[in-house]
C-alpha cells in the first residue's frame, strides 16, 4: 500500500523563473518529476464515490490513474488515461481543471484539490520519453468516415472511430494539422512538439490527414456523402470569423485580432522572421483587449515578442474573467498590466493611420446579467486615454460561413451555429459537429467531449447501417 | 505538393504559372482565388485565379515579382513544386440578367479581370474591355483579352502602345459619349479602382471592384483582410474579393497595405541580398 501525503497543498509545480520566461517561448511549466507525481498522487483519497470523474468531459478513471502513479506504476497509469481521452498531455496542460475535476475533488473543501492535471501530463510525458507504442489496428469494417477540421474534436473523434476499426480521413484547411492547438495555443503553454506527436499517434491508428482542404469550398458535405463514398461526416471545423468591438478606429494599422496576432506568430512563425516569411507587428505598448484564454495568450505572447508594457483590458472584475486561474497567476508574475472594470471606447491614430492610443471608460458592476454574473455599467466622465502602439481584440469569435453555407439542410440555431442532439447529430442525415461550431468559442476539452460523444454515435449509426 | 506544368514570362516581372490542382480546378468559378506557400516557413499569399480548366485540372495563376515571396515563386521552373495550393476561395462572381458589360483592367489587374470576361462571353453578354499598363512591355493577357471582347482599348501611360494615358481617360470618354452599361467591372491597383469608381458614380452604373488586402489565413479566420463596405466592416476573403465599388473605403485600403513596408522592405534586400548577382 502507498503511504498518504496529508499536505493541504498541492505538490509545487516546476516551472520557469518569470523573469527570464517572458524573453523566450520554451514551455513555462516544466512537469512534475517522478517524486513530485508520487508525492502528490498519494494525496488522492481514492474515494469510493469519486465526484472529481463527474467534472470530467470524457470521465477520466482519475482515482484509478492516480492510484497507479502512487505505485509507481506509470505505465498502468496512463494505459488508465487513454482509455477515454486520446490526448492526455493536451489535456494536462490546457484544461481548465479548476472548473472541473478539481473543484469536485474532496480534498478541495479543506485545502488545494488533487493536483489531477499535474498528475495526467506526468503520466503522459512519461509515456512520451518511453516512445509511445504502436497501437494495435483493429480490423477494418469497411465504413469510411470523414472529419472535417483537425482540431481537439475532429482529432478525438477521428481516434476514436479508428480504434473502433472505420477508415477515417481528417481534412484540415491549413497547411499544418492541429487546429487551435497549432494556431492558437503558444509554444510557452502547449509545445507544438506534443501536438505534433499526438497527430501522428492518430496517423499511426490509420487515419489519413488531408491538409489544405478549405471544405464547402474545395468539397462539400454532400460530395463526401454522394460522390466520395464516406457514410458519415463529423464537422468540427472550430472558432469563426473574429469579433471586433464595433468602436471607431478599429481598422488602424497596429490593431489585430487575437486570432490573426496568435496565427502570425504561431501557425507562421513570425517570431522568427526575416528567417521565416510572415511578419507581426508588436511595438512597446500593447493592449489586450478581453478577460478569456486567448487574451492571456495574446498577451503573453506579445510580451515575448518584445513588448515592453503589456496590458489587458476586460470590462468586468477579475472574479468573472473566463480565463484559466493558473494563466492569469502566470500573466501577472510575468508582468502583464491588468486594467479591470475598464472597457475601451475608441482607438486613436495618428496621421498616418497608425493606432497611437486606445480610450478607455471605467465601469463598475451593476445588476446581473443572463449569464448570472454582474453586468458591468460605465461610470459617468471617467474617460482616460492610454498611449498604445498595438490593440489586440480578443472578444471571441462568431461561426465561420465557408462550409455551413455550403451545407444545404443543416439546422443553425439563432446565433448562426450548428445545432445538434445531445449525441453530436445535427439534423441531416448521416451528419455529426461538435466543438466551437457548435458551442461557440469554448475549450479544448469540451471540444475533446463532444467529438468522443460524436465518436460513439456515429459508431452505433453506422452498425444498424 | 503542387507541381507547376508550365511558365510563361509575360512581362520582365510578370509571370505566369499553370499548376496542377484537380481538386481547386474542379470547382473554381470565375472571381475567386487561391492561397499558395512556396515551401517551409513560407508566408501564405492569394493569388486571384487568371483561368482554370477543369478537364485538365490545372489552374492558371499570374503575378507580379515585387517582394521576396514574389521574387522567389519567379525563380520556380516548370516541374517545379509549391508546398501548399488551396482553393478555390472567396465568392464567386455572376452576372444574371446583363446584357452589356463594361471590363477595365490595369497592370496586373488584367488578369483577374479576364476568367470574368470569359464568363460574360460564354452567357453571350456584349463585352467591352480596357486594359492598360504602365508600358507596352507590362501589357498583359492581350490576346487573351481580345477573344473574350466585343471591342477592345489598349491604353499604355507612356504611350508605347494604343492610347497615351490611363484607363480611366477612355471609360471616362465612353461614358460622357453616353455608353449605357448594366455593369462595370475595374480591377488594378486600388487607387485605380478608387478613380474608376468614382468616375463611374455619378452615371449610376453600378462598379464591381476586386480587393487585394494583406491575409493570412484566406479562411474567414484571422480578420486581417478587413475592409470597410457602405460603413461596415467585411472580410474580403470570405465576402469578397469582389465588392460594389462605390461603397468601398479605398483610403484605408491603401493605407492597411502600408502595415509592413518596412518588413517587406527587409526581406527582400536580404533575399536579394543573399542570391548570385552574376546575371545583372
Amino acid at each position: 500500500m502507498p503511504s498518504i501525503n496529508r499536505s493541504k497543498t498541492k505538490t509545487p509545480m516546476p516551472s520557469q523563473d518569470p523573469k527570464e520566461r517572458r524573453k523566450n517561448f520554451n514551455e513555462v511549466a516544466l512537469g512534475y518529476t517522478t517524486e513530485d507525481a508520487i508525492n502528490e498522487a498519494q494525496r488522492c483519497l481514492n474515494c469510493k464515490k469519486p465526484s472529481c470523474m463527474e467534472g470530467c468531459p470524457v470521465h477520466v478513471k482519475i482515482p484509478n490513474f492516480i492510484k497507479h502513479i502512487a505505485e509507481g506504476d506509470f505505465e498502468g497509469a496512463i494505459k488508465v488515461i487513454k482509455e477515454t481521452n486520446s490526448l492526455p498531455a493536451i489535456c494536462g496542460r490546457v484544461c481548465p481543471q479548476e472548473e472541473q475535476c478539481e473543484q469536485r475533488c474532496v480534498l478541495a473543501k479543506r485545502g488545494e484539490p488533487v493536483g489531477i492535471g499535474r498528475l495526467e501530463r506526468f503520466a503522459a510525458d512519461w509515456e512520451r520519453n518511453q516512445g509511445i507504442k504502436t497501437p494495435e489496428k483493429t480490423s477494418s469494417r469497411n465504413k469510411k468516415v470523414a472529419i472535417i477540421g483537425s482540431g481537439p474534436a475532429g482529432l478525438t473523434c477521428a481516434g476514436d472511430l479508428a480504434k473502433l476499426g472505420y477508415e477515417v480521413t481528417v481534412f484540415e484547411a491549413f497547411h499544418e494539422p492541429g487546429g487551435v492547438l497549432i494556431y492558437g495555443i503558444p509554444e510557452f503553454r502547449l509545445p507544438k512538439a506534443i501536438v505534433k506527436q499526438e497527430v501522428e499517434f492518430i496517423k499511426k491508428l490509420g487515419v489519413e490527414v488531408k491538409t489544405n482542404m478549405v471544405m464547402g469550398q474545395v468539397l462539400t458535405v454532400d460530395d463526401l456523402l454522394e460522390k466520395e463514398g464516406y457514410d458519415a461526416v463529423f464537422i468540427g471545423t472550430g472558432a469563426g470569423l473574429p469579433k471586433f468591438l464595433n468602436i471607431p478606429g478599429e481598422n488602424y494599422l497596429g490593431v489585430y485580432s487575437a486570432n490573426e496576432f496568435l496565427t502570425r506568430i504561431n501557425l507562421m512563425k513570425a517570431y522568427n522572421f526575416p528567417e521565416t516569411d510572415t511578419p507581426v507587428k508588436v511595438g512597446k505598448r500593447v493592449a489586450v483587449v478581453g478577460g478569456g484564454n486567448v487574451a492571456m495568450d495574446a498577451a503573453r505572447s506579445a510580451l515575448r515578442m518584445g513588448a515592453e508594457e503589456v496590458y489587458i483590458i476586460y470590462r468586468r472584475s477579475e472574479e468573472e474573467m473566463p480565463a484559466r486561474k493558473e494563466e492569469v497567476e502566470h500573466a501577472k508574475e510575468e508582468g502583464i498590466i491588468f486594467k479591470f472594470l475598464t472597457n475601451p471606447v475608441r482607438i486613436i491614430g495618428d496621421e498616418n493611420g497608425w493606432v497611437k492610443g486606445i480610450e478607455c471608460i471605467q465601469m463598475e458592476l451593476g445588476e446581473p446579467d443572463a449569464s448570472g454574473r454582474r453586468r458591468p455599467v460605465p461610470i459617468k466622465d471617467s474617460e482616460f486615454i492610454l498611449d498604445m502602439d498595438t490593440v489586440i481584440i480578443a472578444i471571441g469569435t462568431g461561426p465561420n460561413p465557408l462550409l455551413i453555407k455550403a451545407t444545404e439542410g443543416i439546422k443553425l440555431n439563432k446565433y448562426g451555429y450548428i445545432e445538434t442532439d445531445e449525441n453530436g447529430k445535427t439534423s441531416k442525415e448521416g451528419v455529426w459537429a461538435g466543438g466551437d461550431i457548435v458551442t461557440g468559442a469554448a475549450t479544448v476539452i469540451l471540444a475533446m467531449g463532444a467529438g468522443k460523444k460524436a465518436a460513439q454515435s456515429i459508431h452505433e449509426y453506422l452498425q444498424n447501417k | 505538393m503542387f507541381k507547376i506544368l508550365e511558365r510563361k514570362d509575360l512581362a520582365p516581372s510578370i509571370k505566369q504559372f499553370v499548376i496542377d490542382a484537380p481538386l481547386v480546378a474542379k470547382k473554381a468559378q470565375p472571381g475567386q482565388f487561391v492561397i499558395l506557400r512556396i515551401k517551409e516557413g513560407g508566408e501564405r499569399i492569394p493569388l486571384t485565379i487568371a483561368d482554370f480548366d477543369r478537364e485538365k485540372g490545372t489552374i492558371t495563376i499570374v503575378f507580379q515579382e515585387v517582394g521576396k515571396t514574389t521574387k522567389e515563386l519567379g525563380t520556380l521552373k516548370a516541374g517545379d513544386y509549391l508546398a501548399d495550393f488551396v482553393g478555390p476561395l472567396g465568392e464567386p462572381v455572376d452576372f444574371p440578367n446583363h446584357k452589356k458589360v463594361l471590363g477595365i483592367g490595369g497592370g496586373l489587374g488584367v488578369a483577374p479581370l479576364y476568367p470574368k470576361l470569359k464568363l460574360l462571353k460564354q452567357k453571350g453578354i456584349e463585352v467591352t474591355s480596357i486594359i492598360g499598363a504602365r508600358n507596352a512591355d507590362l501589357l498583359i493577357m492581350e490576346d487573351e483579352v481580345r477573344a473574350v471582347s466585343d471591342r477592345m482599348f489598349v491604353c499604355t501611360d507612356d504611350g508605347s502602345k494604343g492610347r497615351h494615358g490611363f484607363v480611366t481617360v477612355v471609360l471616362k470618354e465612353l461614358l460622357e459619349q453616353g455608353e449605357k452599361f448594366d455593369e462595370i467591372i475595374i480591377i488594378g491597383p486600388p487607387i485605380l479602382m478608387k478613380i474608376g469608381a468614382e468616375i463611374t458614380k455619378p452615371y449610376g452604373i453600378p462598379t464591381m471592384v476586386s480587393l487585394n488586402p494583406i491575409m493570412v489565413d484566406g479562411t474567414g479566420m484571422c480578420g486581417c483582410c478587413r475592409v470597410t463596405v457602405g460603413g461596415e466592416i467585411k472580410f474580403a476573403c470570405v465576402d469578397g474579393p469582389a465588392f460594389d465599388g462605390h461603397k468601398v473605403d479605398f483610403d484605408e485600403l491603401i493605407k492597411r497595405l502600408q502595415t509592413y513596408r518596412e518588413e517587406e522592405k527587409m526581406a527582400l534586400a536580404r533575399h536579394e541580398g543573399g542570391s548570385c548577382k552574376c546575371h545583372q
